[in-house]
């Protein structure tokens, strides 16, 4: 069945059709209509969960972690300031290994206030070892819910599913809603290899001493290491059951690329759009969007970027002192291969400045005009 | 303090052994955190109505009922008197811990 939804509402049939079994959320826009859908989901009886309303976000991944330790499906969603107040229970998802799935809509934090886009709230999680997913259709947000509780619940690794604020959220899109049975096959009812009950009684989560600690932290890491191929795996057997495919990135017209752009969300749309204009005008571009953030696709970064000349990545974030993250990664992924591009890096979009076509053209023209890789970051649209 | 219960320090050698989740790795089994109390509740069993207020405060699960009778766990318990403020009876006394 085909239905025109928001982004948000796309995160909420996501959750709806993966059965999760319980949602314990706190409003903030841009992220409401999420759990408001939800919320009238679990009322009229179309999902069958327990809606646990909290007083704070961080109340909200809490009450989600004790249902996810218990062995529940667990579903929340959250925005900027909602998810830096979660920040500790974040840890305590990764750490305690309890494959929560969560929306996050990417909002600026404030100051100054703005509830417009841009990733530095979820790029400030990044190392909280949740595995990151930055959507660029409504489409692919409810394919990914689905996929995520998949890959999460085998893994035994939280999962945050990112939008980005109104560009996406609040956009309306055709989405093809997958049907109830097909996603019953594709999706087994959760059964983790432990769990909080009285009949097997453990503690979790408890003091651990220097004797334990580390080995813990290094199984989280080797299995995070998996994820990628694992990402795959499940992004295959989707594509056989409702023949859409995601991966950890999506390329566009790499190929022959003498110019690739590397985005994220949204923007990683416009840079199509972008791409094949300047094709028309004979510069051969191409769009490398990474979907799977962490953890960092390498392989499939490495691959598609280490055949061409000159690499412009697009951040609609930053790490005051430091570069944009992405660009970060991109030069850290690439450090040693036998093939080196030019590495340029962008800032645009902050707190929801939009990013257009222009922009690209912009980013474009510099990236081309250049011999050398640049040391420093380059502003796109800053008022000069 | 009671006297020490016999308990071994797990230790793994591999990770292969470990959990991936840090569940029951028996580290409270040796670290007797009664040892930070310096004053005891002591239960005055005479008056004692066996109503359980004191089972159900204790916020560290350090009173168990035994036979129906409250018995306080002193190698856990921390001293914080909340059974001692709860108890209807007050019938349960803080005293000073001695060396």
């Amino acid at each position: 069945m085909k239905k025109v939804i928001m982004g948000n509402h796309a995160l909420s049939y996501g959750a709806m059709l993966s059965r999760a079994q319980v949602i314990a959320a706190y409003p903030i826009t841009p992220q409401t209509q999420v759990v408001e859908l939800l919320s009238e989901m679990c009322a009229d009886g179309t999902l069958k969960a327990q809606f646990i309303k909290v007083e704070s976000e961080h109340s909200a991944m809490a009450a989600c972690l004790g249902a996810s330790l218990a062995g529940a499906r667990t579903f929340t969603a959250t925005s900027a300031q909602g998810l830096a107040l979660m920040h500790e229970m974040l840890h305590w998802a990764a750490g305690g290994r309890m494959p929560v799935v969560m929306g996050n809509i990417n909002r600026a934090m404030a100051p100054g206030w703005s509830i417009w886009a841009d990733q530095n709230d979820s790029l400030s999680e990044r190392d909280t070892g949740w595995i990151q997913f930055y959507c660029s259709s409504n489409q692919e947000v409810l394919d990914t819910v689905i996929q995520a509780f998949k890959v999460s619940e085998k893994m035994m690794i939280p999962s945050m599913i990112i939008l980005d604020a109104f560009a996406l959220s609040h956009t309306y899109e055709v989405v093809e809603i997958p049907e109830q049975e097909k996603v019953d096959l594709f999706l087994p009812p959760f059964n983790p290899p432990w769990r909080l009950t009285p009949d097997d009684p453990h503690a979790f989560g408890g003091l651990t001493s220097p004797d334990h600690y580390m080995e813990l932290r290094y199984k989280l890491q080797k299995d995070m290491e998996k994820v990628p191929a694992l990402v795959e795996e499940t992004g295959k057997e989707y594509e056989k059951m409702f023949g859409r495919y995601l991966g950890q990135v999506e390329e566009y017209l790499c190929h022959d690329a003498e110019l690739v752009f590397v985005t994220s969300g949204t923007a990683g749309y416009t840079a199509r759009v972008a791409v094949d204009e300047l094709r028309e005008k004979g510069i051969k571009a191409g769009n490398l969007r990474i979907k799977l953030f962490r953890p960092f696709p390498f392989e499939k970064v490495r691959s598609v970027l280490s055949r061409v000349k000159r690499v412009a990545v697009l951040d609609r974030n930053i790490s005051y002192g430091h570069h944009g993250i992405f660009y970060q990664e991109v030069k850290s992924a690439l450090y040693g291969q036998p093939a080196q591009p030019l590495i340029f890096g962008f800032i645009a979009g902050l707190g929801g400045r939009d990013i257009t076509r222009d922009s690209f053209r912009e980013i474009a023209d510099y990236a081309l005009s250049q011999n050398k890789a640049e040391e420093e970051i380059v502003w796109i649209g800053v008022k000069k | 303090m009671s006297k020490k219960k016999e308990a071994k320090k797990i230790v793994f050698n591999s990770e292969k052994e470990m959990p991936a989740v840090p569940m029951s790795l028996g580290s409270m089994l040796y670290n007797k955190t009664g040892a930070w109390r310096n004053i005891k509740p002591v239960i005055d069993l005479s008056r004692c109505i066996k109503c359980g207020l004191c089972w159900k405060f204790c916020p560290d699960a350090s009173i168990d009922i035994v036979d129906d009778w409250p018995q306080v766990n002193y190698d856990y318990c921390k001293g914080c008197g909340l059974c001692a403020e709860e108890c209807p009876q007050k019938c349960i006394a803080m005293v000073e811990e001695e060396k």
